[in-house]
């Protein structure tokens, strides 16, 4: 019995085989290399900034991210903020508005300029930082000469200010608050000087 | 950067690690919790995930349900305790199953991973939007974006959680409800926390990590532990019966199936050769005679 069992012609050795590989491979026989790539920590090498959030009084710390190391030639941009760990009062965490503060640094309807409406008017007009600061120094000028009291109505020294007020943040420091009372309690004679600092 | 596999989808076992790798547990204590969101923000934060438009519908709640964007939304629940009103806070997310039915549902190879330390993360790249998932998860967490056609979910934060970090939504909450560590250092305080519940008058109180899927890499407290359905959570949650079907049992019955039916037909040719159809016109190629010679 030396007849083989079958007699395969080239073609049809092929076809086979062809169509038999294709069944293989669709079965199952995958040999792609499967990997999972972790995101990139967007924090890895960022600048970190500490800082105040400056929203209510509680004064949690906060870490601005920025973007480059401060080299020369890169302009940071604020990428990330969180929660300091290291501060005493919220130790790491946030409220929710106090986690949107990227969102209050990196907003295009931030205001960065001087905004002015005059007395009776309906309309904000935009002006220079230096006009701003001379008006509000004439105001006080002319307001102080005007209303501060050197002594009360026995004669005693008093040297008070009544008719301005200055109001802190709350994320003025020891040394803001000291600087406060200094230039306007001692300085100017101001008696309604307010913050909501904690710190 | 890389996180040694557990598992990936529609693939092979990946090659066995040989570090120790404790898996990490997001422990949610939802009678601590008091629905500032502070998490929900982090979460968009970090991810960089864009707004969602909300609506008001009578609630506190941001939205009705996880979209593909808002991948942690706390669930505001108002339950009636025989006339006490109890607002019960809930963490919808992803729950990050040991036994994950997203990843055992789908077809595309590399799109669903689970890492060792148990965190269960998607990988787009590898995505092919056919939405298995969303019907593998018994939580329904999955969401498709119809723009993108893929799906997204909490990642856990997989890319802080790589470098040592906590997830953003855990370094956010402000009263300590939501911790992090290993699984064994969270059930502890879990555990805890639930023995103080039961002193203080919730006898029903409980952890809820249920067996069903495995056990979950976010485990949560309850203080109404025998009505889950009250947060809003299944009561024994398990990897969808037609799921585990189609690609246990069903799959393997299929591939025999056809295995066979080839190995069959393969056989029948070599034993048999072609079937000849006699009515057939003859092929004039056939006319020639040492046709085999011809190639």
């Amino acid at each position: 019995m030396n007849q083989p069992l079958v007699r395969l012609t080239r073609r049809e050795f092929l076809r086979t085989g062809t169509i038999g590989a294709a069944t293989v491979s669709a079965l199952g026989f995958d040999l792609t290399a499967a990997y999972a790539q972790v995101r990139e920590l967007k924090i890895a090498r960022t600048t970190e900034t500490r800082s105040t959030c400056p929203y209510c009084s509680v004064s949690c710390g906060v870490i601005i991210h920025t973007l480059g190391d401060r080299s020369r030639n890169v302009r940071p941009a604020v990428v990330h903020v969180e929660g300091d760990p290291d501060h005493p009062i919220n130790q790491g965490t946030l409220c929710p508005k106090g986690i949107t503060l990227k969102q209050n640094i990196v907003n295009d309807r931030r205001l960065t300029k001087v905004k002015y409406r005059a007395p009776g008017s309906r309309v904000w007009e935009e002006k220079p930082w230096d006009w701003a600061i001379d008006r509000i120094a004439r105001l006080v000028k002319d307001t102080r000469d005007r209303r501060l009291r050197i002594e009360d109505a026995r004669g005693r020294a008093l040297h008070a200010l009544t008719a301005v007020g200055v109001i802190g943040g709350c994320t003025d420091t020891n040394e803001v608050n000291y600087l406060l009372v200094k230039a306007f309690r001692a300085g100017l004679g101001v008696v309604p000087i307010e913050q909501q600092a904690r710190i | 950067m890389s996180l040694e596999l557990l598992r990936i989808s529609a693939s092979g076992s990946p090659a066995p690690g040989v570090r120790s790798v404790p898996a990490v547990t997001k422990l949610v204590d939802t009678t601590t919790c008091i629905g500032c969101k502070a998490c929900e923000v982090a979460c968009q934060e970090w991810n960089d995930l864009p707004p969602e438009p909300t609506t008001q519908t009578g609630t506190y709640q941001t939205l009705p349900d996880l979209t593909a964007n808002f991948w942690n939304l706390i669930t505001f629940n108002e339950h009636d305790d025989s006339g006490t009103l109890r607002w019960l806070m809930r963490k919808d997310q992803c729950m990050h199953c040991s036994e994950p039915g997203c990843l055992i549902a789908c077809p595309a190879p590399g799109a669903i991973v689970q890492y060792a330390n148990g965190i269960v993360d998607f990988q787009q790249d590898h995505c092919i939007g056919c939405g298995y998932c969303v019907t593998g998860c018994p939580f329904d967490v999955p969401k498709f974006n119809p723009r993108t056609r893929r799906v997204y979910k909490c990642t856990l934060c997989v890319d802080r959680v790589s470098v040592g970090l906590q997830p953003a939504c855990v370094k956010a909450c402000p009263t300590s409800c939501l911790q992090f560590g290993t699984k064994e250092a969270m059930l502890e305080i879990a555990n805890r926390r639930v023995e103080q519940l039961k002193a203080s008058g919730f006898a029903r109180a409980a952890v809820y990590d249920p067996p069903g899927v495995g056990g979950t890499g976010v485990v949560t407290v309850l203080a109404f532990a025998d009505q889950p359905e009250l947060y809003g959570l299944p009561r024994d949650p398990t990897v969808p019966m037609a799921v585990s079907f189609w690609k246990g049992p069903l799959k393997w019955i299929g591939n025999l199936a056809m295995l066979g039916g080839l190995a069959v037909a393969a056989i029948h040719y070599v034993r048999f050769g072609r079937k000849e159809d006699p009515d057939q016109i003859p092929n004039p190629k056939d006319q020639i005679p040492n046709s085999t010679t011809r190639l």
